[in-house]
C-alpha cells in the first residue's frame, strides 16, 4: 500500500561531509578509519561496502554520534552532518543496528516507538501521533499495548525502524538490519525501508554484506578501503562491476558472482581431511541409518512447566550415514526444536525417535537417555549462536573438551585439536579467547569443538546465518568433507544456497503441520 | 505472562498510581518495625486481611504469589520460638531448646510480621506494571529518568537469561560435560554457565545502551508519552496505609504490648 505523503511529513534530507576524516579506538594501534574524503547529498542513497576492518561500522557509529567520547578513541579531521557535529546533531540521525533483541528498549510496542521522541523532547500528543504514523509506515500492524517480547526477529527491526522514523531523522543510517533474519524478514525490513524513504526523502546509509538485497534500494556505492580512504565510489551498476572481483575476495556477496566451492561437483572429492581425521567411511549401497523418527512430536518444556509444549507433530525422518538433511519452514515451525530433539538433548513430546545399532552402539534406543559423554561419538550438535556453547577461556582449551571428556591419551588429545587448528587456520589464534573471535571464526571454532570429538551425525543450527561470502565458502566446504568422509549432517536453514549446495534431502516443517520430504534439486 | 508485561486484570488497585501503592505499603511496614509484639501484626494483618477482598487478584493468583510467605511466616516463628530470647515461665526443655512463655510471643509477633508486612507488598506489586511503576517513579518522584528508565530497559534482558541459561545447559550436555563428576562436577555446572550468562549479558547491556544512546537518550530534558498522575484513588489509598499503621500502633500500646525496638 503506498503511504500517504502528508502522514510521513516529509523532511529535508541531511548532507553528510568528511575532510580527512579518521577514528583510533582507544587500545588499539592501528586507526579503524583514516583519510576519508566524503561528501554526500541531501536525500542519496548510499550502500556502505568494504572488507571486514574496514570501518564501515566505525563510519556509521559516529555520523550516529554514539562512538563515545574522547577516552573511547581519537578523532583526527572533520565528520559533520548538515554542517555540525554529529554529537549536536541529535534527532537529524536515526540508526538501526544488527541485533533485533538488543535494540527494544520497553516492554509495549507503543512506549518502545515512543522512546525517541520522549528523548528529543517531543510534546505528548504529537508523540502519539507519529508513533501511529510510524508503525503504519513500516507496516506493523499490532495493537499499541502488544508486548515487543511476542515480535519474531522482521517484526523486531521494523519496530527499532519506527522508533527512529518517529524521530523524523533526516539521515538514517543501517548497520546490517537484516544481517540475522530469515528470508521473509528481510524482504519485510527492506521494502517497509523503501516505502518510508519514498515518502520522507531523508538520506541513507546502509552497511549490508548481501548486496542483491539493496542494490535495486540505493544509487550509489561507496567502498571503505581498510588502509585509508575510499577505494571506490560511483552508482551502484557501475561500482559492482569494477569492483565485483575485489569484493568478492573480501566477502561480499556481490550477485554475479557467487561463492565458488572447490570441492562441489559430481562425485565428491575423496579428501584429506577423511583420512586425517580417521572418520568412518559410508556404507556401500543404501547408508546405514543412523537415526529414524516415527509419528515424532517436538516441544519445549516452558519455564516452570511440567510437560512440554508441542510445536510440531507427526515427523517421519530418517537419518542415514553420509547423507545431507536439510531442515527448512517458516520461524516457529519448530526447526530448531526438531534439531535439538534429534540430537538428543530434548525429550520427545511423542512418537518415536531410535538411534539404529550402528549409532547407539550397545546403549538403549533413545539419545536424550544416553549420558552427555556418550553423545560426544555419536551425535555432535553446532548451536545457533556459538557464544552458547564455549565452555573455556583459549580457543586450544575449547577444542580440548570433547577429546578430554572422551578419556583419550593427552598425546591423542593433542594430535587431534593440532590438525583442527591447522585445518581451520584457527592456529594462529590458540591461546585467543573464544569469546574475542570474530563472528565468523566463533562459527569456524564452534564446528570444530564437535569434530573433535568424531561424532557420526551432526546437527547444524543456522550455521550460516549472518556469514560473509568468504567465510561461507570455507564453512560450507569444511561440511562438504565432513560429510564425504562419513558423517550424516542435519541443517537447520534457511539459506537456499546451502541447501542446493550440500542437501541430499530437504525436510520443510509447515506451520503447525507435519513436515514433508522433499527431493532436492541439484 | 511475562515479566514485564504482567496480564493483570482491570481492577480498581490496578488502576492507582505505582508510587502510591508502594508508599502505602511503606508506611504499614515501618510502623510494624518499629515493634515487635504480636498485637500491633495481628491488628495491621485483619485490617489488611478485610482490604484484601479489593485487591484485584484472583483467589488462585493470590495464593500462587503469596505462598513463599505462608511457608516462611511460621518457620520464621517457630525458630524464634525454639531458639529465640527466653524470659517468663520455662514451659519446655529438650537439650539447647528452651521454650519459654517469652519466645512463643516472640514467635507469634514474628509469624504475624512476615505475613502483615509482606501481604500487602506482595499484592500490590502483583497488580503493578514495571513500566508503570517506572513512569511513576520518574515523574511523581522525580528519580533521575537515565536511572529509572536504564533499570527498566535492562529488566527486560532478564527474560533473555533465562534462554540463555537453557541453551548453556543444552550446550553443556552436548558437549559431554553435562552430567557426572559427583558434587564437584555439579558445582562446575553451575558456575561455568554462570560466567558464560555474565559475558554475554554485559555484551548484551552495551549493546542495549548503544541503542538507546542512537535514539538520543540521557542527554537533554525529556518529555513523557505517558503521564503518571496522583488522583483521588490514591490519596485514600495511602490515608488507608497510615490508618492500618496508626491504629495497629494504638491499639497496642493501649493492650500495653508495645515495645519500641530502639529503646
Amino acid at each position: 500500500m503506498p503511504l500517504d505523503p502528508d502522514s510521513v511529513r516529509p523532511v529535508a534530507g541531511a548532507h553528510v561531509r568528511a575532510r580527512g576524516w579518521g577514528w583510533r579506538h582507544a587500545g588499539r594501534r592501528a586507526p579503524a578509519v583514516s583519510g576519508l574524503d566524503l561528501d554526500i547529498r541531501p536525500g542519496e542513497r548510499v550502500l556502505l561496502l568494504g572488507a571486514s576492518g574496514a570501518g564501515k561500522s566505525t563510519l556509521v557509529h559516529a555520523l550516529a554520534g554514539v562512538l563515545g567520547s574522547e577516552d573511547e578513541g581519537d578523532e583526527t579531521g572533520e565528520l559533520l552532518v548538515d554542517g555540525r557535529r554529529p554529537a549536536d546533531a541529535r534527532g537529524r540521525v536515526g540508526l538501526v543496528l544488527q541485533d533485533p533483541d538488543s535494540q527494544v528498549v520497553l516492554a509495549r510496542v507503543g512506549d518502545d516507538v515512543a522512546f525517541g521522541c520522549e528523548n528529543l523532547a517531543v510534546p505528548r500528543d504529537e508523540i502519539w501521533r507519529r508513533v501511529g504514523v510510524a508503525l503504519e509506515a513500516v507496516g506493523l500492524r499490532v495493537p499499541l499495548d502488544h508486548p515487543t517480547a511476542a515480535l519474531s526477529g522482521g517484526q523486531k527491526q521494523r519496530l527499532a525502524l519506527a522508533g527512529v522514523l518517529a524521530m523524523r531523522p533526516g539521515l538514517l543510517l543501517l548497520d546490517e538490519p537484516t544481517a540475522n533474519l530469515d528470508p521473509d524478514g528481510v524482504m519485510e525490513v527492506r521494502d517497509a525501508v523503501g516505502r518510508t524513504l519514498d515518502a520522507s526523502g531523508a538520506t541513507l546509509i546502509v552497511i549490508e554484506h548481501r548486496v542483491a538485497v539493496w542494490q535495486d534500494l540505493v544509487d550509489r556505492v561507496i567502498v571503505l578501503d581498510a588502509a585509508g580512504g575510499i577505494l571506490a565510489d560511483g552508482p551502484t551498476g557501475t561500482v559492482l562491476q569494477s569492483e565485483g572481483e575485489r569484493l568478492a575476495a573480501a566477502g561480499v556477496w556481490v550477485p554475479h558472482l557467487p561463492p565458488r566451492l572447490p570441492g562441489r561437483l559430481p562425485g565428491r572429492l575423496p579428501n584429506r581431511l577423511s583420512a586425517d581425521l580417521g572418520l568412518q567411511a559410508g556404507g556401500a549401497h543404501a547408508p546405514e541409518l543412523l537415526l529414524s523418527a516415527t509419528g515424532l512430536a517436538v516441544g519445549r518444556v516452558p519455564f516452570a512447566r511440567r510437560t512440554a509444549q508441542v510445536v510440531a507433530d507427526g515427523i517421519d525422518l530418517g537419518i542415514g550415514a553420509g547423507t545431507a538433511t536439510a531442515i527448512t519452514g517458516p520461524n516457529g515451525a519448530g526447526k530448531s526444536t526438531l534439531a535439538l530433539t534429534l540430537a538428543g538433548l530434548l525429550a520427545p513430546a511423542g512418537g518415536r525417535l531410535a538411534a539404529g545399532p550402528g549409532l547407539a552402539g550397545g546403549l538403549g534406543a533413545e539419545p536424550v537417555r544416553w549420558r552427555s559423554r556418550a553423545l560426544l561419538t555419536r551425535i555432535g550438535t553446532v548451536f545457533q549462536d556459538p557464544e552458547h556453547q564455549f565452555l573455556t577461556g583459549s580457543v586450544r582449551a575449547e577444542l580440548t573438551v570433547g577429546p578430554h571428556a572422551l578419556g583419550l591419551a593427552p598425546a591423542e588429545q593433542a594430535r587431534r585439536v593440532d590438525e583442527l587448528l591447522e585445518r581451520l587456520r584457527l592456529d594462529h589464534l590458540a591461546e585467543a579467547n573464544p569469546f574475542t573471535l570474530s563472528g565468523g571464526e566463533k562459527r569456524r571454532l564452534s564446528v570444530a569443538t564437535v569434530l573433535a570429538s568424531r561424532p557420526r551425525v551432526l546437527v547444524l543450527d543456522e550455521p550460516t546465518f549472518g556469514q560473509d561470502s568468504r567465510t561461507w565458502r570455507e564453512l560450507v566446504s569444511l561440511l562438504v568433507d565432513v560429510q564425504s568422509a562419513g558423517t550424516a549432517l542435519v541443517c537447520v536453514t534457511h539459506d537456499q544456497l546451502l541447501v542446493d549446495t550440500i542437501a541430499d534431502s530437504e525436510y520443510r516443517l509447515a506451520a503447525g503441520h507435519a513436515g514433508s520430504t522433499a527431493g532436492v534439486r541439484r | 505472562m511475562s515479566l514485564l508485561t504482567p496480564s493483570i486484570r482491570p481492577s480498581a488497585v490496578a488502576r492507582l498510581n505505582p508510587i502510591s501503592k508502594l508508599g502505602a505499603a511503606i508506611v504499614v511496614s515501618l510502623a510494624l518495625l518499629l515493634s515487635i509484639d504480636w498485637v500491633s501484626a495481628m491488628v495491621a494483618l485483619a485490617l489488611e486481611g478485610v482490604l484484601l477482598f479489593w485487591c484485584g487478584l484472583s483467589a488462585r493468583q493470590f495464593w500462587l504469589r503469596t505462598s513463599t510467605l505462608w511457608i516462611a511466616s511460621p518457620f520464621a516463628g517457630l525458630t524464634t520460638v525454639l531458639y529465640g530470647r527466653d524470659s517468663g515461665a520455662v514451659l519446655l526443655t529438650v537439650g539447647f531448646v528452651t521454650v519459654t512463655d517469652g519466645s512463643v510471643q516472640l514467635g507469634l509477633a514474628i509469624a504475624l510480621r512476615v505475613l502483615a508486612i509482606g501481604l500487602p507488598g506482595i499484592v500490590l506489586l502483583a497488580t503493578t506494571d514495571p513500566t508503570d511503576l517506572a513512569d511513576g517513579l520518574a515523574q511523581v518522584l522525580r528519580l533521575p529518568a537515565r536511572f529509572v528508565l536504564g533499570g527498566l530497559a535492562g529488566l527486560r534482558l532478564v527474560g533473555m537469561f533465562i534462554e540463555d541459561w537453557r541453551f548453556l545447559g543444552l550446550a553443556r550436555r552436548a558437549r559431554g560435560v553435562g552430567d557426572g563428576g559427583g558434587p564437584i562436577g555439579a558445582l562446575r555446572r553451575f558456575f561455568g554457565p554462570a560466567f558464560a550468562l555474565l559475558v554475554i549479558s554485559v555484551r548484551r547491556g552495551s549493546k542495549l545502551a548503544t541503542a538507546m544512546e542512537a535514539r538520543g537518550f540521557g542527554t537533554a530534558p525529556r518529555t513523557w508519552a505517558r503521564e503518571s498522575v496522583i488522583g483521588a484513588g490514591d490519596a485514600v489509598l495511602l490515608g488507608l496505609g497510615i490508618g492500618i499503621a496508626g491504629i495497629a500502633i494504638v491499639v497496642a500500646i493501649w493492650a500495653g504490648t508495645w515495645h519500641f525496638v530502639l529503646s
